[in-house]
């Protein structure tokens, strides 16, 4: 028996396979696919306090071992979050997590208060990082004192596990993880999404509306696992490690850099099972190596 | 109608010209009820180039041989690697996806209209409607007699009208000049085809006060309404091409 389960305070998860915000839904998209309750957590798609309609088509561009997208936040608000998707979603035992974003401080904060609300909620992930909104978004996430500001005003009135994500968009990202550790963060998450572009040479244009939006995808690996490891280094919180994980071993490649959880996104896009093989795959892998924690892998490259 | 995720083996393959072939693809158990309209995402070979899945529409299925075709035009990198698979080799496939075409009474006179691959889904929404007593008629455009396919399929549904550009056989121009939408009436169009087409004959509708469904090929990641990158703007607001669609009412569009 492998234990695989890690805590965020003492906040349990059954296992360290969360799945990304933006990329699987609010979960009911996906359980033709797979058991939910099997996942370490579900981190649903990035709410608002007011409706967005995200970003005008096209939203989205393959490129290579990735794709950009500027889908821009589109959803449907907290009013409607609370009254129809909460009751429908608050069935799928696992630890569910709500991605909250905002244009302004109090957007967060407004936000964060009505989260704390929500028995079944038991974290919320701040998402200081999107790349992809005019206002807010990455702003907060690429500037030390709104990073402490957002963080602090929001520990303030969230009695939740507060995750923080992170963006990669800076010079260096252990700054900011930090800053957000010092101010009562419980957990950092990263990466979001790297800035890019792609041009349509037949077309002449950019190839999403927005001109750039946020890499994703195994292009973006190598890049999130440098930071990862730089992070894991320097908090003492828990990190938790995604940025084209598609494969187990990409998964442990993480964990071996210090992360102790990961998040699956992207990869849910292509293999909507992915998460659950890679779950699958890293008890086998602890299995085969004699391995009777998943903590004893956590950060082994790191040890002298 | 449950999703699920499968290999599924190619039992033919036919190439109809440079630009054109199709899939027969076996099911590994009892292939789903699809519905005319609907469609898979099709898993291309996992390269850094092909990254993400390909949507395609079921073009035709047969459930006595438990088999289904997809209709597949050489656009692009996904879909020139597809179009080197053979008979035997096996294909990763997310389905059934999207909602289907609505369905006419019996009484109504309907007619299928497409060009270049958006005659695709036109075939079985055609066969569907034939076995429900709806016979119709359908307006298929090519650039001209050699770029012609799938002409004797048709033929099995219903009254076939052909346009080509230069004339080379039907009647020469485009579809929506074709004289069958001036001198036939219709209770009810679906289409199928390139933007300009689809929005020519939402108008041709809209003059003459019918309705008409349309099936979008939007850019799509997912395709099970978790990315939302195939939105369409809609007057209800942004919708999903993949769950909310493909097939859209052109009245909820803002054409």
């Amino acid at each position: 028996m492998v234990n695989l389960g890690f805590s965020i305070g003492d906040l349990h998860f059954r296992n360290p396979v969360l799945t990304a915000s933006g990329t699987f839904g609010y979960g009911s998209e996906f359980e033709d696919f797979m058991d939910l309750s099997r996942l370490g957590g579900i981190v649903v798609k990035g709410t608002t306090l007011e409706p967005r309609e995200g970003n005008p088509y096209p939203r989205m561009a393959e490129t290579p071992s990735g794709m950009l997208n500027a889908v821009g936040l589109q959803n449907k608000g907290i009013d409607y979050f609370e009254k129809n998707i909460y009751p429908r979603i608050i069935n799928i035992n696992t630890n569910l997590i709500v991605n909250v974003n905002g244009s302004y401080i109090e957007d967060y904060i407004a936000l964060a208060e009505r989260i704390d609300k929500l028995d079944k909620i038991p974290a919320i992930e701040l998402n200081i990082s999107c790349p992809n909104v005019k206002m807010g978004g990455m702003a907060f996430g690429t500037n030390l004192d709104s990073a402490r500001e957002v963080t602090r005003e929001v520990r303030a009135v969230c009695s939740k596990k507060l995750i923080v994500k992170l963006s990669p968009n800076v010079t260096n990202i252990v700054d900011f993880a930090r800053v957000v550790e010092e101010e009562g963060a419980d957990s950092v998450s990263l990466i979001n999404t790297l800035l890019g572009m792609a041009v349509d040479v037949q077309k002449m244009k950019p190839s999403l509306s927005t001109i750039t939006g946020g890499l994703s995808g195994p292009a973006v690996k190598p890049v999130a696992l440098r930071m990862v490891w730089q992070v894991a280094n320097a908090v003492t919180i828990p990190v938790i490690g995604m940025g084209g994980i598609m494969t187990t071993s990409d998964a442990l490649e993480f964990l071996m850099a210090g992360a102790s959880a990961i998040q699956v996104g992207t990869a849910s896009f292509i293999d909507p099972q992915a998460s659950v093989k890679i779950l699958d795959g890293i008890e086998n892998y602890l299995k085969t190596k004699g391995f009777t924690d998943i903590k004893d892998i956590i950060g082994i490259i790191n040890r002298k | 109608m449950a999703k699920c995720i499968e290999d599924l083996r190619i039992l033919e393959k036919k190439r109809l010209n440079d630009d054109f072939f199709i899939l027969e693809l076996k099911g590994n158990t009892k292939i789903p009820d699809f519905k005319p309209g609907q469609f898979v995402q099709v898993r291309v070979d996992g390269s850094s180039e092909t990254f993400l899945r390909r949507p395609i529409s079921i073009h035709d299925v047969d459930y006595g041989k438990n088999t289904f075709k997809l209709l597949i035009q050489i656009a692009g990198t996904g879909t020139r690697t597809l179009s080197k698979l053979e008979k035997g080799d096996s294909l990763n496939i997310i389905y059934p996806l999207g909602n289907s075409f609505s369905l006419p009474d019996t009484k109504e006179q309907v007619l299928l209209v497409g060009g270049g691959c958006g005659i695709a889904p036109l075939l079985f929404l055609g066969k569907y409607l034939k076995s429900n007593g709806c016979v119709p008629d359908i307006l298929l455009g090519f650039r001209n007699h050699s770029r012609i396919i799938e002409f004797d399929e048709y033929q099995t549904i219903g009254n076939v009208f052909v346009t080509t550009e230069d004339g080379s056989m039907g009647e020469k121009g485009y579809i929506t000049t074709h004289s069958v939408l001036s001198t036939r009436n219709y209770h009810r169009v679906y289409c199928c085809g390139p933007d300009s087409m689809m929005k020519a004959i939402a108008s041709y509708a809209r003059t003459k006060n019918i309705i008409c469904e349309v099936s979008l090929e939007n850019l799509m990641a997912c395709g099970i309404g978790a990315c939302l990158c195939c939105i369409v703007d809609t007057k209800k607001g942004n919708l999903c091409t993949c769950i909310d669609g493909p097939v859209f009412n052109v009245n909820d569009l803002k054409w």
